[in-house]
């Protein structure tokens, strides 16, 4: 098993403390490229599903559903229904099964085809997409790492800052939205990152 | 008579567009969602879908028509949840379109009529 109900808890527990924490750095990423509101829509929706975590929960798909109806109508703006798809999905993918390495994989398999459909986007265009995609890609290889998914995942993130949007509000600035990471991009690589340290210090 | 569903980033830029609209149509059933949970700029869920509910519920169907992309997507989950048929988000101007809309809709005609109406102009 790779993560329980307990776990599950956890991660997002402390995927709050971290946007809590970066809330006016994200918001500054969008105010550069976007409407600046990515910071405070993240956390003030998070804030809401950390404290709807303390019930008691039978298993891992019933926290992520939890999660992913809370996101969807308290965090607003595009985050929303992306992130409350994304957790939707992986609520979907792991219903009656443990989270094992592959299960995950299956998850955020699942939550990315969400994403792409929601957004109506693609790898490449400067999205939170091109975080979520590369860590597919290295779910899909096997063994699972947390420290590699961490690196994969902020690898991805820095790799967004060349990028010319062609999606959402950023895509209006065409070139100009060159050199500034993608606010989307960031808050999915903490995402990641903490499931690595939650993992990492369980291990 | 079709409803019409105004979803804004901007509570002022519905109200503004509604009190066009009802000037020319009073009563075609207009339902409004702008802006986020406090009436700031932004798209709120809840607050779409509580528009896309009401206008759902009459016995014509809707049109949802938007400004920018999140109120896109939340128009569109908000939809895939009311499961209705007859609720019908559009991707043409939101002034002209909703102007057009909300005329065909007084003068009776149906949401398949409108739909063909609103492609021939703006599409």
């Amino acid at each position: 098993m790779l993560i329980g109900v307990e776990e599950t808890i956890q991660w997002l527990k402390n995927y709050n403390d971290k946007l809590s924490e970066q809330k006016d750095y994200l918001s500054q990423l969008d105010r550069a490229i976007g409407d600046g509101d990515h910071g405070i829509n993240m956390a003030r929706g998070f804030q809401q599903v950390a404290d709807s975590l303390d019930d008691d929960f039978d298993d891992v798909s019933t926290v992520l559903k939890k999660t992913a109806t809370t996101v969807m109508s308290k965090v607003g703006g595009a985050s929303g229904p992306l992130y409350g798809t994304a957790f939707l999905k992986m609520s979907m993918a792991c219903k009656g099964k443990e989270v094992d390495a592959g299960v995950f994989a299956e998850m955020v398999e699942a939550a990315l085809g969400g994403i792409k459909q929601r957004g109506k986007s693609e790898e490449g265009e400067k999205t939170m997409v091109d975080v979520w995609s590369p860590v597919l890609d290295m779910l899909r290889e096997g063994e699972f790492d947390a420290e590699r998914l961490k690196k994969t995942a902020e690898d991805a993130m820095q790799n967004t800052e060349d990028m010319t949007a062609t999606k959402g509000r950023a895509s209006y600035f065409k070139e100009r939205s060159q050199g500034n990471l993608d606010p989307g991009a960031v808050s999915s690589y903490y995402l990641f990152a903490e499931l690595a340290d939650v993992i990492g210090k369980g291990a | 008579m079709v409803n019409i569903v105004l979803v804004s980033h901007s509570p002022k830029l519905v109200e503004g567009l509604e009190e066009l609209l009802k000037q020319v149509v009073g009563q075609v059933s207009i339902v409004t969602a702008g802006g986020d949970e406090d009436g700031s700029i932004g798209t709120h869920f809840d607050k779409i879908q509580a528009a896309v509910e009401e206008a759902a519920s009459g016995d014509d169907g809707a049109l949802v028509f938007y400004d920018l992309g999140s109120a896109k997507m939340n128009a569109e989950m908000a939809i895939e949840v009311a499961e209705s048929e007859s609720v019908r988000l559009v991707s043409y101007p939101i002034v002209e379109g909703s102007y057009l809309a909300a005329v065909e809709s007084s003068i009776g005609n149906s949401l398949d009529d409108i739909l063909a109406s609103l492609e021939k102009e703006f599409g």
